[in-house]
């Protein structure tokens, strides 16, 4: 599991989150919504490791987030920021490739196979042999997800005790934020797909609540900092929490697992 | 035999190609200038023949043999530096020359020629720890300016780096101005490099550590890769970014500050060389490094080749040479990074 315990997080004098607690459990997506500003990549870097918490305690698979090496974080979790700094002409399939960095070598046929399943999973195969600065934003997001699920993609074997119980976790700050309508879909299918063929435990910051709805089994809501709300997806987004955190009038309509959120007023 | 043109793309051929150019290289070196000295000879005077005559044997081992090993190792630190100094800043057009490392270096080993080597230390330690120094300096100066919020931005640094060679160029004139006769003729030796100056005395000492550090920044060939998709990034892939930064900069500082030491300013060969290999083999770093490290010594010695015998008996800086190819190629390597979309 990953868990952040009552994490508070100060940066030059305003909190940007005050006690938040949060569970990622394998197999599962969660997804983490709220307003510009909340603190959703906030919590995601301190989750990630990437900024330390002033109070509070993130814990992967039972151990300190610090306690872990970097190599030995990395094989239990992977990141997928905002922002491509990436501009050097690296074929696609070598991109995806950087993400096997800490894995231990396997022989380099296995690599490969390793390489052209997460690529068949973000649906970028025909990318494969394309140099990376030519793609469009939407098939660098895909080759992006596939690094990233590459990174992660086999459990450690079960002699390698020191990594603890070997489940994974996949942290994702918007990937849907720069996709047109059928690419945020099939993006969140694919990370669907993935947690649950292989076990890993998903944190997705959303902006859209009917994408939550439709592909996260649990959310948290945050505001100003603080967890506003936090449960099963269906159960948490009602419409009052909703207008109450993003102001504006929220209605919920259809039934059933058909269900979206609709902007009435 | 033959082999597909495609596969001159792939590691192991590549770099057989490259090294066979540099060893001819090294081979023309040898026996090209005023006395030629042909294959028999040269074997001869290398001790795997029957012993030539004085005259060529010294000309071969006291005279061009130093230059060619010179060539050969300042050439590989020039262009592995560059390309890891690229890979470090992001930024395709990091160059030691270009962002004023190489001229710090020059400027910290003009002051030590001119204040003169304190007592007890030998002058050809020295120079080369001075020439460390500058080039130690100059790297805070530029890295620290050239980071906005984090980032090292390419515009930034190409300019701070523009007003480093400025002031280190003024101030190594300065120096020269101030200091006897035979100092001012050394200013040119500075400015524009050559190979011709430093013996086996200055080798024996200052080669060994600039060579060992070109041949241990290959060794971090994955983790600069892992590097080009930004910091943030490296880190969650499990590298140890601070410290790979802070090995990284130390080996390059000792693999210019000796480079310069050795040979002075010799700019360019750290931008063309790892560019070439990019163009031709794409950025993966476990290429990128030990190609460059090849092409670069080849490079460099067949430039100094040219500088001797071009215009005898005059004997043309490299370091114009090597900025004669390397202006025009850099303003065609900016349209052709634009022309992709790799703007900067």
């Amino acid at each position: 599991m990953l868990t952040a315990h009552e994490v508070s997080c100060r940066v030059d004098g305003s909190d940007l989150l005050r006690r938040v607690s949060l569970e990622i459990v394998p197999g599962k997506v969660h997804a983490l919504l709220g307003r510009n500003g909340a603190g959703k990549s906030t919590l995601l870097k301190v989750l990630s490791g990437e900024l330390h918490p002033q109070a509070g305690q993130v814990l992967l698979n039972g151990r300190p987030l610090g306690a872990w090496t970097p190599r030995q974080r990395a094989r239990q979790r992977a990141v997928l920021a905002q922002g491509d700094p990436l501009r050097f002409g690296f074929k696609a399939a070598e991109v995806v490739e950087l993400g096997r960095y800490a894995s231990p070598r396997h022989r380099p046929e296995q690599e490969r196979a390793i390489v052209a399943e997460a690529l068949a999973m973000a649906e970028a195969t025909e990318l494969s042999g394309r140099r990376y600065t030519t793609l469009s934003g939407g098939e660098r997001a895909r080759v992006q997800l596939a690094r990233v699920m590459a990174q992660i993609w086999d459990a450690p074997e079960p002699g390698d005790a020191e990594l603890g119980d070997g489940s994974r976790y996949l942290l994702l700050d918007e990937p849907t934020a720069s996709l047109d309508l059928g690419h945020q879909h099939s993006c969140l299918s694919q990370v669907c797909r993935f947690a649950a063929a292989r076990g890993v435990g998903v944190l997705v910051v959303l902006h859209d609540p009917n994408l939550a709805l439709r592909y996260a089994d649990h959310a948290t809501l945050l505001d100003r900092g603080c967890v506003v709300g936090q449960g099963l997806t269906r159960e948490l987004l009602d419409p009052d929490l909703l207008e109450r955190t993003y102001g504006v009038k929220v209605e919920r309509v259809g039934s059933g697992e058909r269900q979206w959120l609709v902007v009435s007023g | 035999m033959k082999v597909p043109f495609s596969a001159l793309r792939r590691p192991l051929p590549l770099c057989l190609l490259l090294g066979l150019a540099a060893l001819a290289a090294a081979v023309v070196g040898l026996g090209a200038g005023p006395l030629h000295v042909g294959p028999g000879a040269l074997l001869g005077s290398l001790g795997l023949g029957a012993a030539p005559d004085p005259t060529l044997c010294a000309t071969v081992l006291q005279l061009r043999l130093p230059r060619v090993v010179l060539g050969l190792a300042v050439g590989a630190a020039l262009a592995v530096s560059g390309a890891a100094m690229q890979g470090i800043f992001r930024n395709p057009l990091a160059d030691p020359g270009l962002v004023g490392v190489s001229s710090g270096a020059a400027l910290g080993a003009v002051a030590a020629i001119v204040a003169g080597a304190p007592a007890g230390l030998d002058g050809r330690w020295f120079l080369p720890l001075a020439s460390f120094a500058g080039a130690a300096l100059a790297t805070a100066v530029v890295s620290g300016l050239a980071r906005v919020d984090g980032v090292t931005h390419s515009a930034q640094m190409l300019l701070v780096g523009l007003a480093m060679n400025a002031v280190t160029g003024a101030g190594i004139g300065l120096l020269a101005h101030l200091a006897s006769g035979p100092a001012l003729r050394a200013l040119t030796f500075w400015m524009y490099g050559s190979l011709g100056r430093a013996g086996w005395p200055e080798i024996a000492v200052t080669a060994p550590p600039v060579l060992a550090a070109a041949l241990l920044i290959p060794l971090h060939a994955r983790e600069l890769n892992a590097l080009l998709l930004g910091e943030a990034e490296a880190a969650h892939l499990g590298v140890d970014v601070e410290r790979l930064k802070r090995r990284l900069v130390l080996l390059v500082l000792v693999a210019v500050g000796g480079a310069v030491a050795l040979t002075g300013v010799i700019a360019f060969v750290g931008l063309i060389v790892p560019q070439l290999i990019r163009l031709w083999a794409g950025p993966d770093h476990r290429l990128l490094l030990p190609a460059s490290a090849l092409l670069g010594g080849a490079l460099l010695t067949t430039a100094d080749t040219a500088a001797r015998t071009l215009a005898p008996p005059l004997e043309l800086p490299i370091g114009i040479l090597t900025a004669l190819l390397g202006g025009p190629f850099f303003i065609a390597l900016l349209l052709h990074l634009r022309g992709r979309g790799e703007t900067w």
